[in-house]
């Protein structure tokens, strides 16, 4: 218990110390409190951690609305039993479990400009070539897309595990008061699903806003040339371990932190009025 | 005519464990439509990892050849380059030795750890089990890579496998907590009349019965070791790479073995995929622990 306390307490507290000092170089190299000093320097930075900031908020909400919304659809289709499920759920899960690093590195050569199958898919249908990954504008919508395949099948498995919680007794009322499929789905099924959905929401931003692995396989250091795919996190190690500048990136990290549990804070506050 | 609607729902309500679906009207074209959007989530979901497999077996020529896409001979070279010339067998045996040792180690620390928090309620401590979760994977990194650094331990197994035990040690105490909330106190209560001390009642009554929220708990955090990148990216050496960092060495800054590529893709996926098709159930259940109880 100790032990796991020690486990989060020290590391944190670590990095807002060094977010106070210039450590910077060599991990071994004397370093100086400054203060604030590091967070006046990211606060003001409108060159790299603010549009990071952008890319984060963008990135994310942008993968969680595609991420329910598909979810949701295809929970509700798995929801009531039939031949082969199992099967149906096998396949939702491998893309869950395969390693992050080996699904970008698949998408790379998927979504490569000149002989990725998704541009001879397009030429098929007689739609020009996309540049997809490669593109400064269609880099960072294309991650979205290569996260909702990734993670859509975690959303699926907690609605589904939810779902399947509830007592069908509410929707055999509506059926028989005459309610359609979608009046069920909107006015009884979705609303005593709204705790599932929202602890959903919460566990799967959080990993988001996290989002590493896939970035910078595909992106690799500082999310691309014109760090056209650089989030908070990419930036963050950036600053760490290829420029060294402990200091700074812990600024950054703390920030981040503080974004992340208030965003957290906001939807258990939501949830609470749910339950009520 | 509502009378007669109503009547054959409420007839039609018992049949409801039947497989075929139940709306009112047209179930037939219902069932055909469902079946197809199915076909095509699986096939949305299934044909990206096809594809990898596919290009793991082609020539360099063939992938670059679009009429080839779905006609080409098939060739092990890749093979061949990933496990020769890349040296992918000791990569292979570098993750599973983290994953094993990590996840061994989390066990042992966290199984008595989620006990005695279930058992001895401790709110507090399920708060902190998941703020290990939000912080950010660089904000645990730049403190160990400082302290390790400076004790000059980059690079070895120990580094990795603790670093790695960070991330299983919340995952294995919060599954187990949901697992021994869902637990009878009434089973280890009755061996403690019986004469059993509490750690005696843990260890012959709790822990036994509590074999499938282990086998869960072990395997994602098996699975989180194998995919995980971050860290070992920082922390691991030449000699101790794990198969996601040694994956880059087929990226070179200007032309990418694609076929090598995909062949290690495949190589690092397939030990996991053949995990999730045997431990379905445990790790459904564990990903969504808690979820439902809100």
């Amino acid at each position: 218990m100790i032990f796991v306390a020690l486990l989060i307490a020290f590391p944190v507290g670590w990095t807002i110390y060094l977010s106070l000092t210039d450590a910077s170089g060599s991990v071994r190299a004397p370093s100086d409190f400054i203060g604030l000093g590091n967070y006046a320097e990211v606060l003001t930075d409108t060159d790299r951690f603010w549009p990071a900031v952008g890319r984060t908020v963008f990135f994310t909400g942008g993968a969680l609305f595609f991420e329910m919304t598909i979810g949701m659809c295809i929970a509700l289709l798995l929801w009531r039993p039939f031949r082969g499920q199992k099967w149906v759920r096998v396949a939702i899960l491998l893309p869950l479990v395969a390693t992050p690093v080996a699904v970008g590195m698949m998408w790379r050569l998927i979504l490569e400009p000149n002989i990725g199958f998704a541009n001879q898919a397009l030429a098929w249908v007689g739609i020009p070539a996309q540049p997809w990954l490669s593109g400064q504008a269609t880099a960072l919508p294309t991650l979205m897309f290569i996260d909702v395949w990734q993670w859509t099948p975690m959303v699926v498995l907690i609605l589904l595990a939810g779902l399947s919680s509830l007592s069908d007794e509410p929707d055999e009322a509506a059926r028989i008061d005459g309610a359609n499929a979608w009046q069920r789905f909107w006015y009884v099924t979705f609303p005593l699903l709204m705790p599932v959905f929202i602890t959903a929401i919460l566990l799967r931003g959080i990993d988001a806003l996290k989002t590493f692995d896939i970035l910078y396989a595909t992106k690799g250091k500082g999310g691309g040339s014109f760090n056209e795919a650089e989030t908070l996190n990419i930036y963050a190690y950036g600053l760490a371990f290829d420029f060294n500048d402990y200091g700074m990136s812990s600024a950054v990290l703390i920030l981040f932190f503080m974004m992340i549990t208030g965003c957290i804070w906001l939807l258990t506050a939501s949830k609470k009025r749910t339950n009520r | 005519m509502t009378a007669t609607l109503t009547d054959q729902q409420t007839t039609a309500a018992p049949l409801t464990l039947a497989p075929a679906p139940r709306p009112r009207r047209k179930p037939r074209a219902y069932s055909v439509f469902r079946a197809t959007m199915l076909v095509v989530v699986v096939l949305m979901f299934l044909a990206p990892l096809v594809w990898m497999f596919l290009a793991s077996l082609k020539t360099t020529i063939d992938i670059y050849n679009p009429a080839a896409a779905f006609v080409f001979t098939p060739t092990l070279a890749n093979y061949e380059t990933v496990f020769g010339r890349a040296n992918y067998l000791q990569y292979i045996f570098n993750s599973f030795w983290v994953g094993f040792a990590s996840t061994g180690l989390s066990l042992i620390l966290g199984i008595p750890a989620a006990y005695s928090m279930s058992r001895f309620v401790m709110r507090k401590s399920a708060a902190l089990v998941l703020m290990a979760r939000i912080i950010p994977g660089v904000s645990l990194l730049v403190p160990w890579y400082f302290i390790f650094a400076n004790l000059r331990m980059v690079g070895g197994f120990e580094v990795l496998i603790l670093s790695h035990m960070f991330v299983a040690l919340p995952l294995i105490v919060f599954i187990m907590m949901s697992f021994f909330e869902s637990l009878p106190l009434e089973l280890e209560e009755q061996g403690q009349v019986d004469g059993l001390t509490p750690i005696g009642a843990f260890l012959r009554i709790a822990l036994p019965l509590s074999v499938p929220g282990i086998a869960t708990a072990g395997i994602l955090s098996f699975i989180f070791s194998w995919n995980n990148f971050m860290f070992a990216l920082v922390l691991s050496g030449s000699a101790t790479k794990t198969l996601p960092v040694a994956i880059f060495d087929f990226v070179a800054y200007a032309s990418i073995d694609w076929g090598g590529l995909m062949a290690a893709a495949v190589v690092i996926t397939v030990p996991i995929m053949i995990i999730a098709l045997f431990a379905q159930k445990y790790i459904v259940s564990g990903l969504t622990a808690g979820a439902t109880k809100g």
